[in-house]
């Protein structure tokens, strides 16, 4: 059970405190959608061996949405930021780098 | 045979005991005697009670081999009643006056047990022996082997299906710096070490406080250890600090420092007022392993015999409980530590035959002291077989390097104890993902520090200490300990450690080395659940490498212990036969619970009446008081109906139905969500929301609206009514509301974060009540209202906000039935108020409340849809015949793109239409109407389904509303559903208004 | 008007700590900038009370206000006070993006007094006591419901649930203050 800290409230609490909602930075496509963009919105995920980019809800409490730079492998939380943004801050992508050099950043 | 000394044998007289306090307990219905301090098991052998049941598949007789959460046989049901509880470990269950103990798995009785015939058929019952035995012929599966398996298989005995638990749990969250999981030397060194540093300091030990540094007898900063003990508990215990746990186990080691400790409050005193158990539900920051190690047996022929025995296990309860197991005990090992138990048991007075150990030389200290003693060593040698049946009477010897071909000696003795040398308790360390590496000096595998299980900031959160880390000398383990949390100044206790060293030992992991297989066939690696040496061995003949895959086909490691003594000496068999080093075979996975826990535990707080949350509106004790038949909604409870004295159900129904249609009904709507969404972008933003044009609903006036998700899916509807230019009030399903709102907030902060508009919750703040029936405009004017009532002034689909019998309330002038219809929400502390006043007012016009199955009754004879019966996820709101409440003007909503997809504008769609049974009958709820073709896989194909089906009283008959394939285009056709018996029953396509079409009783 | 009638009136239960439903409480949502200098002038005026900081209640002289989440306020005053401080707020902020909403029935109080406070509580919250401070709220769950816990002082505590789970909250916390269940987590 996740250990996560809600940028929103500040507080650090257990997983059973959160919501999770699905990838996050995802683009709305809505009407005059070709058919791949809409397929590509509503049905492909990525789900990435190593750092993934997930929203969360603080559900039981601040009910604020944040969204957690997470490795997927070792669960290790990079860092939680909110969720108005439409791609992960400079410094988050900073602090992942330093923890994985090997990785290829935020596509 | 084994006994108690008595006390002028033992200078400590058995230091957990206290002879001043004996016990009555029974086993199997014997009535026995110990002291308090002792554990069944100690006092079961101070009894000479050695056979305490028998194994899962041959029915062996079985004995105590441990004295700790390891012991895989001394398993026995406890209690009796509302407190049986079946596979309690003796070794780990106090003693307390009046216990109850029976043994397990054998009939009729434990002395004599039929099912021991099984061990005469051994050579048929090996490896994957299920597997090969019950496959064929099939039709014997059901009625032959399934019933014989179930009947003989299991261990224990369930507690009677209608037995309720009579004690009560409960669970609490905690938060340290540092949880340390054991008390030993290594524990209490650490925990002092991190409080002195001033951490949070959480310390669990499952059993006794100190570990095994006071049987191994060693002597700290000068001190005997027992004394070093009691000062560093007290020490402890006076740091505000520490909290020191005693009794509780760490069950499992989770991801980002959460572990979960069992308390076991009060096993020990059945019927006091206190939680039986407690659940730990800890955070830690950093979690110190220092469980210790587990001493392994040593394969030879006969080693599951009743008196066979670890070594380790006669010194702990020979100092611990001052018992012994036998007279004439015979020593096997291949290490020193095993001399420590032979010269304790020599120095009490019992006769120890021989140490037979399977090293060429035994020149260390510990065997030249017992040398000294006078107690016989015999160096290279193996233990042939043992003698004996229900207990041992002696053993044979031979070279330990031979193939057991010439027994060299015979030796008399009562019990045999055995040492394979010691692996570390790993189990914690390996829950969350920490590596092993395997030790070749100590012949064990022990946490890799390289590669520890990863916390939250990717660090690692948990360290091992102690023999837990592999420093298995006494020494070793205090520095180790000592290390994690160094101190300042030399202020620690426990400094100077007095100790006599070890030398090395010698793996042995068969004996003798080159076994021949009458022997191997005799050698128990698990003896809960009889695994043999050499079932592991035909396994790996079979094709079975995967140290996995050969757990499973033999059983090993499967039984309730989970392998603690028997899956290092398993693995290395396997290893051996398949000719690979131990570390590439690897072991099986730890997986928590360390040993079982109890559902009662897991389950904490929440049984009865707290078992989940009941949702109650504010006039639930009214129904309750006028005998509601409930319905579930959600988290709610609603009223289905309210029978009366003698009164079915469904005609309760009937008459709910009836009386509100002819004069006047009240139903309870206040678990209808309510959510308040205000602002600038408001109107914009419910425009994205529904499917139907929300901005240009007028103040005061309610629009029904349409929900869909973005696949275009209908997931919930409701009346609409817009409070101001900015504000709107949105009713949504009684099961909705939560997810609604946080739907709204999902795309206010995550996708139009900059729209000025607000969510807020009001669902609880109003209680609602339907007013319905020809009567209802009469029956509110009665009441006296600031509000004018009047079909004029409070049309259709309108609102207004004033003052009701004196209440602040807001009229909806909006129908679900059909009828002349006012919902009035008020605030909930005076919802029941309002209710008592309607009930009284409408007295004159025979008002009744009316539940949830009228409600849907007279909405399903309106042909209004119910989400959750007519959609089911998959549902458009263009199935529904909803087309008109979809807007063409809006440029974008949530699921219009959706709806724009092949599949979604496809003539081929199953649509709503109504379904009136040509006899009147009424239709099974979800019956199907098939077809005669099949579909690709020799599937029947269907046509449609009935998604509402009632008995209408108004119209006499069976309605019902269905999607059915092109259904509206086939008005009048009659389909065939599948009624309840499988048998067809015909049905009319027909519009799905049933009845007054043209809403003539709701516009008065 | 009907006298007001709160979730579970007069319920009280005493084990390890003290127990009691707290009656009517007005209790009014303030959504909107928290920076706004007309939301700390309003709260000032009406009930002597700042803005809170993060996860802070600030008591003034006619009610308490609690920070929510960054952009909510929970206004508690004097049940029959909330009617007229919701119009009053109400047309202070017409116009502006702030939304003010009258939720005194929407939610049932608890208080919890006693030594052994933290204790119980830590039976059912997934919340640290040691470091919760006085004047401090914390949303979380109780069991399986939604909870706010405001720390009145060293052994006092008041817990906020919604209304329709009142009687389950009543009978949770009753259940985990039996007598019998002390643990000497907090309370040594």
């Amino acid at each position: 059970m996740l250990l996560l800290t809600c940028p929103c409230c500040g507080v650090t609490a257990e997983e059973s405190e959160f919501a999770n909602g699905g990838e996050a930075h995802l683009t709305r496509f809505g009407p005059g959608a070709s058919d791949a963009e809409f397929d590509g919105y509503m049905f492909a995920r990525k789900n990435p061996r190593g750092v993934h980019f997930e929203r969360w809800r603080h559900a039981y409490g601040c009910g604020k949405w944040f969204i957690a730079a997470r490795c997927t492998v070792t669960l290790e939380v990079f860092a939680t930021y909110p969720a108005q943004t439409t791609e992960p801050p400079i410094d988050v992508i900073d602090q992942i780098k330093a923890r994985r050099p090997e990785w290829e950043g935020y596509a | 045979m084994s006994l108690r000394l008595p006390k002028n044998r033992q200078p400590n007289g058995g230091r957990l005991i206290d002879r001043a306090k004996p016990l009555e307990f029974t086993f199997n219905g014997k009535p026995l005697q110990g002291y308090v301090g002792d554990t069944l098991a100690s006092a079961l052998l101070a009894n000479d009670q050695l056979l305490v049941g028998r194994s899962f598949k041959y029915h062996r007789p079985r004995g105590i081999v441990a004295s700790g959460a390891e012991e895989p046989n001394a398993l026995v049901g406890l209690g009796e009643g509302q407190r049986f509880e079946p596979n309690q470990r003796a070794t780990t269950t106090e003693l307390f006056a009046g216990l109850k103990a029976i043994s397990q798995n054998h009939w009729p009785s434990l002395e004599f047990d039929i099912g021991a015939v099984n061990t005469w058929f051994a050579r048929f019952l090996s490896a994957g022996f299920y597997y090969k035995m019950f496959i064929h012929p099939r039709p014997f599966w059901k009625h032959v082997y399934e019933p014989f398996i179930r009947r003989t298989a299991g261990l224990g005995r369930a507690p009677d299906a209608e037995t309720r638990d009579a004690d009560r749990y409960e669970q609490i969250h905690a938060f340290c710096d540092v949880l340390v999981a054991g008390g030993g030397l290594a524990g209490l060194t650490a925990a002092m070490g991190a409080a002195r540093q001033g951490k949070r300091v959480i310390l669990m030990e499952q059993a006794q406080f100190g570990g095994r540094v006071v049987v191994d007898g060693a002597r700290i900063d000068d001190r005997a250890a027992d004394d070093w003990l009691a000062d560093v508990l007290a020490a402890l215990l006076a740091l505000p600090n520490v909290t020191l746990l005693p009794r509780t186990m760490v069950a499992g080691v989770h991801d980002h420092g959460y572990a979960l400790g069992y308390q076991r409050v009060a096993d020990h005193e059945p019927g006091a007022d206190k939680p039986r158990h407690r659940l730990w539900r800890v955070r830690a920051g950093q979690i110190i392993n220092a469980t210790g190690a587990i001493e392994r047996p040593l394969s030879f022929a006969g080693n599951d015999i009743p008196g066979v025995m670890l070594a380790s296990a006669m010194r702990d309860y020979l100092v611990n409980w001052a018992v012994v197991p036998g007279k004439r005990v015979v020593i096997v090992t291949n290490n020193d530590d095993a001399y420590r138990s032979a010269i304790q048991l020599h120095e009490a007075g019992i006769t120890v035959a021989a140490v037979i150990d399977a090293r060429p030389e035994a020149r260390g200290a510990l065997p030249a002291r017992a040398r000294a003693l006078g107690i016989r060593v015999i160096e290279g040698t193996a233990i042939h077989h043992v003698a004996g049946g229900k207990r041992v009477t002696g053993v044979a010897l031979c070279r330990q390097d031979g193939d057991g071909g010439a027994i060299s000696e015979h030796i008399a003795c009562d019990a045999v104890g055995m040492s394979g040398g010691w692996s570390p308790v790993v189990h914690l360390w390996s829950h969350c993902g920490g590596k092993l590496l395997w030790d070749e000096a100590g012949a064990f595998f022990r946490p890799d520090p390289a590669r520890p299980p990863l916390g939250h900031d990717g660090q690692g959160f948990v360290r091992a200490l102690g023999s837990a880390n592999g420093a298995m000398q006494t020494t070793d383990v205090l520095a180790d300990a000592a290390s994690a949390f160094p101190a300042e100044a030399d202020d620690l206790p426990g400094q100077a450690i007095e100790a006599e060293p070890e030398g090395p030992l010698a793996p042995v992991w068969m004996m003798p080395a080159r076994a021949q297989y009458p022997l191997r066939m005799k050698m128990w690696l698990d003896p809960q659940n009889d695994v043999k040496v050499s079932d592991v061995q035909l396994a790996a003949r079979e094709g079975y490498e995967s140290v996995e895959h050969t757990k499973r086909y033999t059983t090993l490691g499967m039984a309730t212990d989970q392998g603690k003594l028997s899956n290092i000496n398993g693995l290395a068999i396997l290893a051996d036969a398949l000719g690979r080093p131990i570390p590439q075979v690897g072991t099986t996975t730890f997986r928590p619970p360390y040993t079982p826990i109890s559902m009662g535990a897991i389950g904490g707080e929440a049984r009865g009446a707290i078992f989940q949350p009941l949702r109650r509106t504010p006039l639930h004790d009214w129904h309750e008081a006028n005998g509601a038949s409930w319905e579930p909604v959600g988290h709610w409870r609603r009223p289905y109906c309210y029978p009366r004295t003698g009164e079915s159900r469904h005609d309760a129904v009937m008459r709910e139905v009836k009386q509100t249609r002819d004069s006047l009904g009240l139903l309870d709507a206040s678990t209808l969500g309510k959510l308040l969404v205000k602002g600038p972008d408001a109107g914009r933003f419910m425009d994205m929301l529904y499917t139907n044009m929300m901005s240009s609903l007028k103040p005061g006036k309610c629009r029904y609206g349409l929900m869909c998700n973005e696949n275009g899916f209908l997931m919930d509807d409701g009346v609409v009514a817009r409070l101001s230019d900015d504000a709107f009030l949105c009713h949504t399903t009684s099961g909705g509301a939560d997810r609604i709102h946080a739907w709204m907030e999902d795309w206010l902060q995550c996708e139009w974060w900059n729209w000025q508009v607000h969510v807020v919750n009001l669902t609880e703040q109003f209680g609602q009540i339907a007013v319905v029936g020809p009567n209802a405009r009469k029956v509110l004017e009665t009441l006296g209202s600031d509000i004018d009532l009047s079909c004029e002034a409070l049309a259709f689909m309108e609102w207004r906000d004033g003052v009701l019998a004196g209440i602040p309330a807001r009229v909806f002038r909006i129908s679900f039935s059909g009828e002349l219809s006012y919902e009035i929400a008020v605030p909930a502390g005076q919802t029941r108020a309002l209710w008592d006043k309607l009930i009284a007012a409408g007295a004159e016009f025979g008002v009744m409340p009316y539940g949830t199955e009228a409600l849907h009754i007279m909405r399903a004879e309106k042909g209004f849809i119910m989400i959750g019966d007519e959609t089911d996820g998959t549902v458009i709101p263009q199935d529904l015949g909803l087309n008109w409440a979809i807007s063409k003007k809006k440029e974008d909503f949530l699921g219009k793109r959706g709806m724009e997809r092949p599949g979604m504008t496809s003539a081929d769609r199953w649509q709503l239409v109504g379904l009136e049974t040509l006899d009147g009958s009424v239709l099974p709820d979800g019956a199907l109407a098939p077809l005669e073709s099949v579909n690709a896989n020799g599937q029947r194909q269907t046509q449609g389904r009935v998604t509402s089906t009632y008995f209408s009283p108004t119209l006499g008959k069976g309605i019902a509303l269905g999607l059915v394939h092109n259904g509206p285009d086939r008005m009048d056709e009659v389909i065939d559903f599948l009624g309840e018996d499988g048998k067809p029953v015909k049905a009319r396509v027909c519009d799905p208004v049933f009845f007054d079409k043209a809403g003539e009783k709701q516009n008065v | 008007m009907s006298e007001p009638v709160s979730a579970l009136p007069g319920f009280q239960a005493h084990g390890l700590v003290d127990l009691a439903e707290a009656g009517p409480c007005g209790m009014i949502t303030l959504r909107g900038d928290l920076g706004l200098p007309a939301l700390a002038a309003a709260l000032q005026r009406e009930l002597g009370a700042a803005v809170p900081g993060q996860r802070r209640v600030v008591r003034g002289q006619r009610g308490a206000v609690a920070w929510m989440s960054p952009d909510e306020l929970l206004l508690m005053v004097d049940y029959a006070e909330a009617p007229r401080l919701t119009s009053a707020l109400e047309a202070v902020f017409a116009g502006a993006f702030v939304t003010v909403a009258d939720v005194s029935d929407a939610r049932a109080v608890f208080t919890l007094t006693g030594a052994q406070v933290c204790d119980v509580l830590a039976k059912v919250c997934p919340v640290d006591f040691a470091t919760f401070q006085t004047d401090e709220i914390r949303r979380t769950r109780a069991a399986q419901v939604a909870a706010a816990l405001i720390r009145d002082g060293d052994e006092a505590f008041t817990l906020i649930c919604f209304r329709s789970v009142a009687q389950y909250m009543a009978d949770l916390l009753a259940t985990v203050s039996a007598p019998g269940g002390e643990v000497g987590l907090y309370a040594r």
